[in-house]
């Protein structure tokens, strides 16, 4: 089809609409964002200040005061190892369901999706117990235990999605050439089924690195995510504003900035192929 | 398909490729059930140690007759349905508008985007601080700019309050699921509709609509699974107050086991939980299987 010329009074009107909207939905951050580099005084001016001279003084400030670079550390640590397991773990397991067709897959696709649907909060005493118990409170390896499990279910499904799609008649043919699994897997699977690892991959850093339930539960100073880091921040007493501002701002920019890159892929790969 | 084959395939690959998924999930499923089962039954005090032994349904009895019951149970429900509704209405409509081409597309796609990959804490705080507040916040002046009195949120409206945190999180998810289905469409459908003459209604009605069911059908089962139990959002800002007004079955269960220490009753009440849960998914399974299954 020929490309229409553009400019109609429909495209002007779209496109101021739109703007409107995006701009609203972006407001909280924006203003989060200009916060961020006020001073406390200037953060809960009435009415608000939109021009300042910008200081970095917060987020100095938050990085002496709470030691921002430990919990960023653990929030990458348990965030990439997780993802790096869980992939390793459901890989195998879509592969399987994909290309081996079983009797049973369909069962068992829908019982890992139902044990996602368990609130977190109904293991949360037996989960603290056995963590207290093996002295994993507050450690690295507790969180990257659990966001490993209660991300699995996710992951197999969305690998078992986009394996689907890949025809089943090429690894069939490397097979009979004689391929060997572990040679079907890494020349043909791999380049063939990259797209949805990456997207598997991508979510699963994202809702790791956002986890809040687990790691306000299991962890505090030492194994702290980002996530307990903000939440030491809501204290009441007193008007902190622009350094909770800057704290906020350094926890979400990796994983903001991160999702921006990748969203495409995201949003493919979050549908399960259902949506085209 | 009848192809010559070398050897019969054999179930043992995928069984073998099949079992560490399928037993650690088992086991992360089962180990707590079984715990929480039997905790459920006894009784556990974290900060009473010495009192123990058998109680039958005794938590039970306690966790269900407690007046925070009932409404959490319907704090959840309105929590749920309305996020669900107003992604769902406000998302397709969104999408609709950036379905059209328009200057800066991929600029608004990033910036409408970006408040899903928002951690819950940050979100629960930005909005409770610098949105809420009801001297400071950003909605206070602009009500006192508009002449009226600024409400106090968390207050007054404790459970809209997470309502509106909790839809500004996942809109974007929704938007951009629609917007990806309505791409998908049918252009010379469409072409075809409009040269007949069909209203914006009629298309919406007859096109759009029955278009984006399946894509509905995915965000309203992803929104379940992951809004089902809400923690962060009610945990850092209304603590679930003021009184029980914005606690849902999951904080309940929470202020049970972590706050008045009794691991008994809060499994008994996670049990209930679980019951919800499945519930819950029984529902979404029979309406995802059937959308599935091509």
């Amino acid at each position: 089809m020929a490309r229409q010329s553009t400019f109609t009074p429909a495209y002007a009107v779209r496109t101021v609409a739109a703007w409107a909207v995006a701009l609203l939905l972006f407001f909280p951050l924006g203003w989060l964002l200009l916060t961020a580099f006020k001073t406390e005084l200037q953060a809960i001016a009435v009415p608000p200040e939109l021009f300042f001279s910008p200081t970095l003084e917060n987020f100095h400030e938050v990085q002496e005061r709470s030691d921002y670079l430990h919990y960023a550390w653990n929030s990458v640590v348990t965030s990439v190892v997780s993802t790096l397991i869980g992939l390793a773990i459901a890989a195998p397991a879509a592969y399987a369901m994909a290309f081996h067709k079983g009797k049973r897959d369909k069962d068992i696709l829908m019982w890992m999706l139902s044990t996602k649907m368990m609130p977190a909060v109904g293991a949360l005493v037996p989960i603290y117990v056995l963590a207290q118990k093996s002295q994993l409170l507050d450690t690295q390896l507790a969180l990257i235990i659990v966001f490993t499990l209660s991300n699995l279910p996710i992951m197999v499904w969305m690998l078992y999605s986009s394996f689907k799609e890949i025809p089943r008649e090429i690894l069939e043919a490397a097979r009979m050439d004689g391929a060997t699994l572990w040679q079907e897997a890494t020349r043909v699977l791999l380049p063939l089924g990259m797209g949805g690892l990456a997207s598997t991959g991508l979510l699963c850093l994202v809702l790791s690195w956002n986890e809040a339930f687990w790691s306000l539960n299991l962890s505090a100073a030492k194994g702290g995510t980002l996530a307990t880091l903000i939440a030491s921040y809501s204290s009441p007493e007193g008007l902190f504003w622009a350094k909770l501002s800057a704290a906020s701002l350094m926890a979400i920019a990796p994983i903001v900035v991160f999702g921006w890159f990748s969203q495409k892929q995201l949003v493919q790969g979050l549908t399960f192929g259902a949506v085209k | 398909m009848n192809r010559p084959r070398l050897r019969p395939p054999s179930r043992l690959l995928p069984r073998l490729l099949l079992t560490p998924a399928v037993a650690t999930l088992f086991l992360w499923m089962i180990v707590p059930l079984v715990m929480t089962i039997y905790f459920s039954v006894i009784r556990y005090n974290l900060m009473q140690p010495d009192q123990s032994g058998f109680v039958g349904l005794e938590n039970f009895e306690y966790f269900v007759t407690d007046p925070s019951f009932t409404t959490s149970v319907i704090n959840t429900i309105v929590l749920l349905g309305s996020v669900i509704a107003i992604t769902v209405v406000v998302g397709v409509a969104i999408a609709l508008l950036i379905n059209e081409p328009f200057a800066g597309r991929g600029i608004v796609r990033v910036l409408l985007i970006s408040p899903f990959f928002v951690m819950p804490t940050v979100n629960a705080l930005l909005w409770k601080n610098m949105m809420m507040n009801p001297i400071y916040g950003v909605l206070a002046q602009v009500w006192a700019f508009f002449g009226a009195t600024p409400i106090d949120w968390l207050t007054d409206l404790p459970l809209f309050s997470v309502i509106v945190m909790v839809s500004w999180q996942w809109l974007p998810f929704a938007t951009l699921i629609f917007m990806t289905s309505l791409q998908s469409m049918d252009r010379e459908q469409l072409e075809a509709a409009r040269m007949d003459g069909a209203s914006y209604g009629q298309q919406l009605r007859y096109l759009y609509l029955p278009h984006l069911g399946r894509s509905v059908a995915v965000v309203v089962m992803i929104e379940l699974i992951f809004l089902l139990s809400i923690f962060a959002e009610i945990y850092t800002t209304t603590g679930g107050g003021p009184g029980d007004a914005s606690t849902n079955v999951a904080f309940l269960i929470f202020k049970q086991a972590l706050l008045n220490f009794d691991a008994g009753v809060a499994s008994a009440g996670a049990l209930f939980a679980v019951l919800l849960a499945n519930i819950a998914a029984i529902f979404l399974i029979r309406m995802v299987g059937k959308n599935l299954d091509k």
